[in-house]
């Protein structure tokens, strides 16, 4: 099956050669070739599904390194070398599952540039599943970047009204995180000499190196992530993002943090990780409480879920720096289902947006006596992100605060008031917006999901639930993969 | 050395004097251009670039012409990029009413100049051949005939040309003082054990007269204004092939000569890479003319070339002639760009004509798009491996936070870079553009398809070929 991880990642750019192959030479109006554009999308991102399932399907479970590797040697040294394992498979999966979503969600809600709208899309896919693919620095550190590009005009063409502020904060705040982590990256390339990921985790960086290559790659991670004091610049590009470019903010490209602290800062710099951690859990520990009281503050749905999202990335980079298998188990696990269910809550938001255009809480309420297919879905999604057993948020909270307990227990008793604070602000949301009488005359003629939107939550659903109920489906395929890197750690730093 | 072996040698120079000269009587008889005149100048730098690749290496005119991998790799490049500027500027000038049979010549003898740059082995040789190339950038940059700009701007251009030449002549004369001898080689042996105060002071003056020619801060006042004036084809190409011309004979110079001397000059360097990308990157943030811009951008894009100079070595010099022939493509498409887009028959030079060209012309506003990004320095664009191959040869020689600094500064200009791409996605279009011109409009799409994704591929080639060009240029 070698080469099946390229074709995975640039299947999404076939699709784009066939969107541009038919604006250039197709004839007819500009709604056909939107449509037109809207099913190449839909075909090429089920195609990738496809591919991606086949992966899982044939992945085995019980190897420890990199399966379906490819490495040909590029210029300079470097390589063209992918390759997936337990880490970063399931990830693969999930942004090849929810780029349909995405797809979907946006037929009828976006109307202006659909073709441009559907290319950017395809790139980011592309460019998502090369991050967790790539098993070169400085191939990884390309789709890491490139991503920018799509998400910067995503979110700019086809934002809210502050779209433009928050695509500049969203791409300059990213870009100062990387830039530090190049230069990071050049200086292993060049004391260790390869670029490979693979070697360089068995390479061993002086004690005071790894402090500062650690911090390089940290202020990356951590922007990415985003974690508490950097993550300002999430609400905002959440907010303006179209509905589906929410959905992958929140559902992917925030994946791509805790993926490079796994990746990255935890098997290549164990000491400094091991050194650092007070800082992560104190920082991860402020994420959880402080954003979750601000998250329970906020007027915009968008925001609060925005918020929300800081809040359950605190459990993963707790769980990732407990350097214990629960810890890393759970961070992995909650970073899967986090994917799904914060996609799936701004997909709720993004369904009462496309009909009313506001996401102004107050301006809601009692939505359930019009839409009860509605709430019955939101309902659920806002059980798995306040973490009640049956759902796959639960699993992942569970498992973090186990692991971080098992490392430092103040962090986790106090970050444990998160479950309690994730109900309160989860909770009070759905109750403003769906029950209560129905007052705003502007609601009165509000239609319940018609059969797309339907379609677009039942695989999220099904998946929170099986998750949540079954997480050994996960567990068995990540197993063998953590308990390395948690073996490798311990044997690094003789904790 | 016979006649033959030094001909052999200079042959590539000798064929684009012999065709300047011929084409400049050629011109003075029929008094006008003519397709077939530009595609014989074209020809006759092609031809040049094919002689200079197959032709043998050696020394001639005592020492003063050097042919190595080096010279080559830069004659190739330089001479294929002013192949490039003739019929821009040709149907450019001729759309104006002002097609002149002195362009091609003077973008040849521009080249000519250039060429024996990147040769020089000789503090005469490099004076004369500054100079040459010089005279014939004046005059183009002035070639705008009646427009009060340009004229501006070859004056600026000239005057303040003329102090650097002035400059860097007195610093050469003190070098041979010191010295004893105008010959590179020579200069080396006296400098085995780094340069005495004398000799550095005169170095200085060298590199202040050089920086001046790649428009390193703070000598890069003149810059934004002649850019700014000069004709658009023509600031395309001497914001490009002169720049990598003057970069490997300041590399030549600083290597074959003060080899001894690194940690002397390094500093200097450093200091100038560092001040160019802040000047570019803060002072660029201000500007709304995008040839201002492009010039802020081509003083930040030579700080980090000399980066890479300032690692030293033969890593350092690779990097450095890697990014500058990444750089001289980018800029050429760029400005080519620029030269192939016009409303109601105004050139667009401004943020806001730019607005919503994205809509209005897609496959130049990807172009332009992807000619900012590689600016910026995103991956995958050629910008980045520019970059990457500087910055790893700056962390290879531990001036690690002299990296980390440079790209921080790049993340300031990555604002007006963006602003730049906002306005053309963003932005709804002030009012239909002409249709673009053919000739500009190729060469825009072949240096953005180079740009990406062709350099992913180039770089396989590139990268040994700068290699064996380093290793010459750093062999003492």
């Amino acid at each position: 099956m070698t080469g099946i991880l390229s074709l995975t990642t640039f299947a999404p750019l076939l699709g784009v050669a066939a969107i541009l192959m038919l604006r250039v030479f197709g004839k007819g109006d500009e709604a056909r070739a939107s449509n037109a554009a809207r099913w190449i999308a839909l075909a090429t991102t089920l195609a990738t599904l496809a591919l991606s399932v086949l992966i899982v399907a044939s992945f085995d479970r019980g190897q420890t390194g990199f399966q379906f590797t490819e490495d040909s040697p590029w210029f300079s040294g470097l390589h063209y070398h992918m390759g997936v394992d337990g880490i970063s498979v399931l990830f693969v999966l999930l942004t090849a599952f929810l780029m349909p979503i995405c797809i979907v969600a946006s037929w009828k809600s976006i109307e202006t540039r659909v073709i441009e709208y559907m290319i950017a899309f395809l790139v980011l896919e592309s460019l998502v599943i090369g991050v967790f693919c790539a098993l070169d620095l400085l191939v990884f550190y390309m789709f890491f970047e490139g991503q920018l590009i799509p998400m910067f005009l995503i979110i700019g063409i086809w934002g809210g009204k502050n779209r433009v502020y928050a695509a500049f904060k969203f791409f300059l705040y990213t870009l100062l995180g990387s830039v530090l982590m190049l230069a990071a990256i050049l200086y292993m390339i060049s004391v260790a000499h390869t670029s490979d990921i693979v070697a360089l985790t068995n390479y061993h960086f002086e004690a005071g190196t790894q402090t500062w290559l650690w911090l390089a790659f940290f202020a990356s991670f951590a922007v990415k992530m985003p974690m508490w004091p950097v993550h300002t610049w999430l609400p905002d590009a959440h907010v303006e993002a179209p509905t589906a470019g929410s959905v992958i903010l929140a559902g992917i490209l925030l994946k791509m943090g805790g993926y490079g602290f796994m990746r990255f800062s935890l098997p290549m710099f164990p000491l400094a990780s091991a050194q650092f951690s007070p800082l992560i859990f104190a920082l991860s520990v402020i994420a959880i409480v402080y954003t979750s009281l601000v998250a329970f503050r906020q007027t915009d749905m968008k925001k609060l879920i925005a918020y929300s999202s800081v809040a359950h990335m605190g459990f993963v980079t707790l769980g990732i720096f407990s350097g214990n298998l629960q810890g890393e188990q759970g961070a992995l696990f909650q970073m899967l289902s986090h994917g799904v269910i914060s996609g799936a809550l701004f997909l709720c938001v993004g369904v009462v947006y496309d009909r009313i255009h506001t996401r102004e809480i107050a301006f809601y309420g009692g939505v359930v006596n019009r839409m009860p297919i509605y709430a019955a879905v939101f309902m659920l999604f806002t059980m798995g992100n306040v973490g009640l057993p049956g759902t796959s948020g639960f699993v992942g909270e569970i498992l973090t605060l186990t692991g971080t307990y098992g490392a430092s227990t103040w962090p986790a008793i106090i970050a444990s008031s998160g479950v309690i604070l994730s109900a309160v602000y989860a909770l009070s949301l759905y109750r403003r917006v769906v029950f209560g009488q129905l007052t705003n005359p502007a609601l009165a003629t509000i239609a319940d999901m018609d059969s797309r939107e339907i379609l677009i939550f039942v695989p999220l659903i099904i998946a929170t639930l099986v998750l949540g109920f079954q997480p050994g489906l996960v567990f068995q395929v990540t197993n063998a993969s953590t308990a390395h890197l948690v073996d490798a750690f311990r044997a690094a730093t003789g904790r | 050395m016979t006649f033959q072996n030094a001909a052999a040698l200079a042959g590539p120079e000798l064929i684009l004097i012999i065709s300047a000269l011929s084409l400049l009587v050629w011109g003075a008889f029929q008094k006008s251009t003519s397709v077939l005149f530009t595609v014989a100048s074209m020809a006759a730098l092609v031809a040049a670039a094919v002689v200079s690749a197959m032709g043998p290496f050696g020394r001639a005119f005592s020492g003063g012409l050097i042919v190595d991998a080096g010279s080559v790799f830069g004659k190739v490049v330089i001479y294929l990029a002013s192949a490039v500027a003739i019929p821009l500027g040709e149907r450019w000038f001729a759309r104006r009413n002002m097609a002149r049979f002195e362009y091609p010549v003077l973008v040849m003898l521009a080249a000519l100049g250039m060429g024996m740059m990147v040769s020089a082995g000789d503090l005469i040789s490099l004076y004369v051949s500054i100079e040459l190339q010089s005279l014939a950038l004046y005059i183009l940059a002035a070639f705008h005939k009646g427009d009060e700009k340009s004229a501006e701007a070859g004056l600026k251009y000239f005057v303040l040309g003329a102090l650097s030449s002035g400059i860097l002549l007195y610093g050469a004369s003190l070098i041979y003082g010191f010295a004893g001898s105008t010959r590179f080689e020579v200069i080396a042996a006296a400098m085995t054990h780094g340069a005495g105060l004398g000799a550095l002071f005169g170095l200085v003056f060298v590199i202040a007269g050089l920086a001046f020619k790649v428009s390193a801060a703070p000598f890069h006042m003149w810059t934004p204004d002649v850019y700014e004036g000069a004709p658009t084809p023509v600031v395309g190409f001497f914001a490009g092939a002169p720049k990598l011309a003057a970069m490997v004979l300041l590399a030549r110079i600083l290597t074959q000569s003060f080899g001894g001397a690194i940690d002397q000059w390094r500093q200097v360097l450093i200091v100038m890479a560092l001040i160019s990308v802040a000047v570019g990157a803060f002072a660029g943030l201000a500007q709304n003319n995008l040839k201002r811009l492009w010039a802020y951008s081509s003083i930040a894009g030579i700080g980090y070339a000399l980066i890479g100079l300032a690692a030293g070595g033969q890593a350092g010099i690779q990097s450095m002639l890697v990014y500058m022939v990444l750089y001289v493509i980018d800029v050429t498409g760029f400005f080519a760009c620029l030269a192939a887009l016009s409303r109601d028959g105004k050139p667009m030079e401004t943020m806001a004509d730019f607005a919503g060209l994205a809509r209005e012309r897609p496959a130049l506003g990807v172009a332009m798009t992807v000619f900012a990004l590689s600016a910026l320095g995103l991956p995958p664009m050629s910008g980045l491996w520019g970059k990457y191959y500087v910055f790893k040869a700056a962390a290879g020689a531990g001036l690690i936070p002299v990296a980390a600094i440079a790209l921080v500064g790049s993340v300031v200009a990555a604002f007006y870079y963006l602003r730049l791409i906002k306005v053309m996605w963003l932005d709804p279009s002030p009012g239909a553009t002409d249709a673009p011109p053919l000739e500009a409009t190729v060469v825009t799409y072949a240096a953005a398809l180079f740009a990406f994704p062709a350099v992913l591929g180039a770089l396989i080639a590139l990268d040994p070929l700068a290699q064996t060009a380093a290793a010459a240029l750093a062999l003492r």
